[in-house]
């Protein structure tokens, strides 16, 4: 179609749409779309029930969640919001970009929170006890943030162990390392609370503030500039390293293989890959990941972490895999579904504020934006046979020409072979995993029956 | 060591429930990775149940008839629930471990909401019933009675109700689906589906059969949990028992005796963590809280290194089911 090149703009607008990354943009914002009705759908149902609360409220609360940050108030305000938005989206992009990584290589980390507490312990461990006079403030910032992420490592390469020794589901072992580490960060903390707990102010429950030893990230004056915010330049970080993995993913042999071994594990092993080292790898990486998320969060200097953690885990890994998910787990996807995700948040933190509902309505719209997410293969499926019908519909000239020329040349059933002959076509391009793979996310998730997909696109 | 011996029934009892339910699941070839939010959506129906019977003096005094009545709306809620993910692992053949996990984050974002709308705070409590003597009791109690010897007050002192019901389901369910024709049908669902459907086997409606008892059990197990562990507070959240019993169930290979004993080890393992300051020589030990919490979790990594090579999962489970496919 795009040989005919009469019709530039069509044309360009069509190859974008045969694109399976703009199906998976597509895939996602129907997802969201979605979500967010059925939370405009709660509001309104409660609203209509509930005597207490006037209808305006919930047309006027879903506002205020869609407004995120800027549903706030006066200008200051939001750039206050926005700015804490960003700061706390690094974390979230770090987990998202941890979990991605992880289903591309056909693994499901769930193990997230575990690996972002080991990582949020190791940096607050070293950052809060070499001493800053000593040892120059930025090389412990570092030094603190390489241990929390090498703790994270290790904390992801157990499920990946078990994974490739045993052949136990990682989810089963995420699971477990995930409440282990909750306890195993407690303990720590318990038995050296005097050098770490902040006594100082009167809640104790929280580690002293990295500040208090001088270690902070580098904020290049945004703090001031989003009005007093967390804000520093730990976001930009999480964005490089979301680019570094986009490359190491899409452009080398090594994230090549990582792929591989993910989509086919039997073929990869065929081929000669240690499927079983790329196994642990990939659940390492992730790990470091998520536990640098932590290590970004804690040494911002100014944060609170609560350490007697053992009964619960911390949010920011669990909604990695939303971020993931949205993201149909392009790492450059996740930069903007982390943030997204934050953005939702801060705008139920603003309904709670404003209106009689509370701040759970956030988290309700992204369950169910994950839950329609589930589905984004369907949708995908569903958008690209709606664009095969259009294009029996509204056939291009240059195939009209060309079926007239095969009809003379052989009269019958030609329509058929022709649409048999672009099924063809199409079925090895969608499933090729080297050909710009930001896109194919959602397949991914099920490696296995990716490659029966092709094998049935093949036969038929 | 009567004591424990109740303690640690009542911490099996959830687990067992729990871990059956993810069995029906995945024998029928559906993963139910959302155990943890069935129970958690159990938990907080039946939790509102009994608080709404209970503004009512006829169920204040009736505490037996309450319980009955929110365990049923706990487990109605539970197989509701599960209808989420049963459809779209069924109908729509969406990854099953995202539409679980979907479903984990959906339930306790649903209860804390409404709880928090309903009733402005974070956790919704049973309030204790006042026993004979004026005191406050559990609620749930079926029996208080301190003496009826060794074995009697294993089984009757301080017994829940739900307790009994439970270890009947679970004899009642495991003869049903080793002992029936559906039981055989659903079974076969989960190993080879596409030879299922060939003898005439609806397959789909098998699956939503199983995942939908799966939810029931689920949702039951939930408010069992919160009933009778949990000091009767609903509070979005059940401390991952959801995933201890899907681990009890690979520790259990998928079958019903199996899982009797990993619940058994498990929960004593777990309420060894809640009670163990009450026996001198663990209190000697000096450990901390935390290293008997670490225990089952631990146990459960070693055990699961050791038993993966006889470890047989249902063969089609998570894998949607495709007419087409052979």
């Amino acid at each position: 179609m795009s040989r005919s090149g009469n019709s530039g703009f069509t044309d360009k607008l069509q190859t974008l749409w045969k694109k399976q990354g703009t199906r998976s943009v597509i895939a996602s914002l129907i997802c969201i779309v979605g979500g967010l009705l059925v939370g405009f759908l709660v509001l309104l149902a409660l609203s209509i029930f509930d005597k207490n609360i006037p209808v305006s409220d919930a047309i006027f609360g879903f506002f205020t969640v869609l407004g995120g940050p800027f549903s706030a108030g006066n200008g200051k305000d939001v750039l206050f919001q926005m700015g804490n938005m960003l700061f706390s989206a690094t974390p979230l992009i770090m987990t998202g970009l941890s979990v991605a990584l992880a289903f591309k290589t056909g693994l499901f980390n769930i193990g997230a929170p575990g690996q972002y507490l080991m990582g949020a312990m190791g940096s607050l461990i070293v950052a809060l006890s070499i001493p800053t006079d000593v040892v120059p403030a930025w090389i412990v910032w570092i030094l603190a943030f390489l241990a929390g992420t090498a703790l994270g490592v290790l904390w992801g390469a157990i499920p990946g162990f078990f994974k490739a020794k045993f052949n136990v589901n990682e989810v089963i072992v995420c699971i477990m390392t995930n409440w282990i580490a909750a306890n195993v960060v407690s303990w720590v903390f318990k038995a050296t609370s005097e050098s770490f707990v902040n006594y100082a102010e009167t809640k104790v429950n929280f580690i002293k503030k990295t500040a208090t030893n001088g270690v902070k990230t580098i904020t290049l004056g945004l703090d001031k500039l989003f009005g007093g915010s967390y804000m520093d330049i730990g976001i930009f970080l999480a964005i490089i390293a979301a680019v570094v993995l986009y490359i190491i993913m899409n452009k080398t042999t090594f994230g090549y293989e990582l792929k591989a071994c993910g989509y086919n594990k039997h073929a990869s092993k065929y081929a000669g890959m240690n499927e079983k080292k790329y196994i642990v790898l990939s659940m390492a990486i992730a790990g470091g990941l998520a536990a640098a998320g932590a290590a970004l969060w804690c040494l911002n200097g100014a944060q609170d972490f609560k350490w007697d953690t053992y009964q619960t885990l911390p949010a920011d890994g669990f909604n990695g895999i939303p971020a993931a998910l949205l993201a149909s787990n392009n790492p450059i996807g996740v930069i903007f579904s982390g943030i997204f995700l934050k953005f939702l948040n801060v705008g139920g933190s603003n309904l709670a504020a404003q209106t009689s509902f509370n701040e759970y309505v956030s988290s309700l719209i992204i369950a169910v934006i994950i839950y329609f997410a589930g589905f984004a293969k369907f949708i995908k499926d569903l958008l690209s046979r709606k664009k095969k019908e259009k294009a029996a519909v509204s056939t291009p000239d240059v195939i009209v020409n060309y079926e007239k020329v095969r009809r003379e040349v052989e009269d019958d059933d030609a329509p058929d072979k022709k649409s048999v002959e672009s099924d063809a076509k199409s079925a090895p391009d969608d499933n090729a995993p080297t050909d710009n793979d930001a896109k194919s996310a959602p397949d991914d998730d099920a490696p296995t029956d990716d490659a029966k997909d092709a094998e049935g696109g093949d036969e038929k | 060591m009567i004591f424990l011996i109740q303690k640690t029934l009542i911490f099996t009892i959830p687990l067992l429930i729990v871990a059956l339910a993810g069995m029906f699941a995945e024998r029928s070839g559906i993963i139910n990775i959302a155990l943890d939010g069935i129970m958690i959506f159990g938990a907080f129906a039946g939790a509102l149940a009994a608080y709404f019977l209970r503004k009512s003096t006829f169920f204040v005094d009736h505490n037996q008839l309450t319980f009955l009545i929110a365990m049923v709306v706990a487990s109605i809620a539970g197989a509701l629930f599960s209808l989420l993910l049963s459809f779209s692992a069924i109908k729509l053949k969406a990854d099953q471990t995202i539409g679980g996990t979907a479903l984990n984050m959906l339930a306790p974002a649903i209860a804390l909401f409404f709880i928090k709308i309903f009733f402005t705070k974070d956790a919704l409590e049973m309030e204790p019933a006042i026993g004979g003597s004026g005191k406050s009791v559990d609620f749930g109690y079926a029996m208080l009675n301190d003496d009826l010897g060794p074995v009697g007050s294993i089984f009757f002192d301080k017994a829940y109700i739900s307790t009994f019901i439970s270890i009947a389901l679970f004899v009642v369910l495991s003869v049903f689906i080793y002992k029936t024709k559906t039981g055989l049908r659903l079974r076969s669902c989960g190993e080879h589906p596409q030879a299922a459907a060939s003898v005439g086997i609806d397959v789909n409606r098998m699956r939503y059969l199983g995942t939908t008892i799966s939810g029931a059990l689920a949702g039951f197990g939930g408010y069992v949990y919160i009933a009778t562990v949990a000091n009767g507070t609903a509070s979005g959240a059940v401390a991952g028992m959801g995933f201890l019993a899907l681990a009890i169930m690979i520790f259990g290979n998928w079958k019903p005796l199996g899982i009797a004993l990993g619940a058994l080890l498990f929960g004593f393992l777990k309420c060894l963590g809640v009670i163990y300051s009450q026996f001198d020589f663990l209190n000697n030990l000096n450990l901390p809280m935390y290293f008997y919490n670490l225990i089952p979790y631990v146990a459960v990594l070693v055990v699961l290194a050791f038993t993966s090579k006889s470890s047989r999962a249902p063969k089609a489970e998570g894998i949607p089911y495709d007419k087409g496919a052979r």
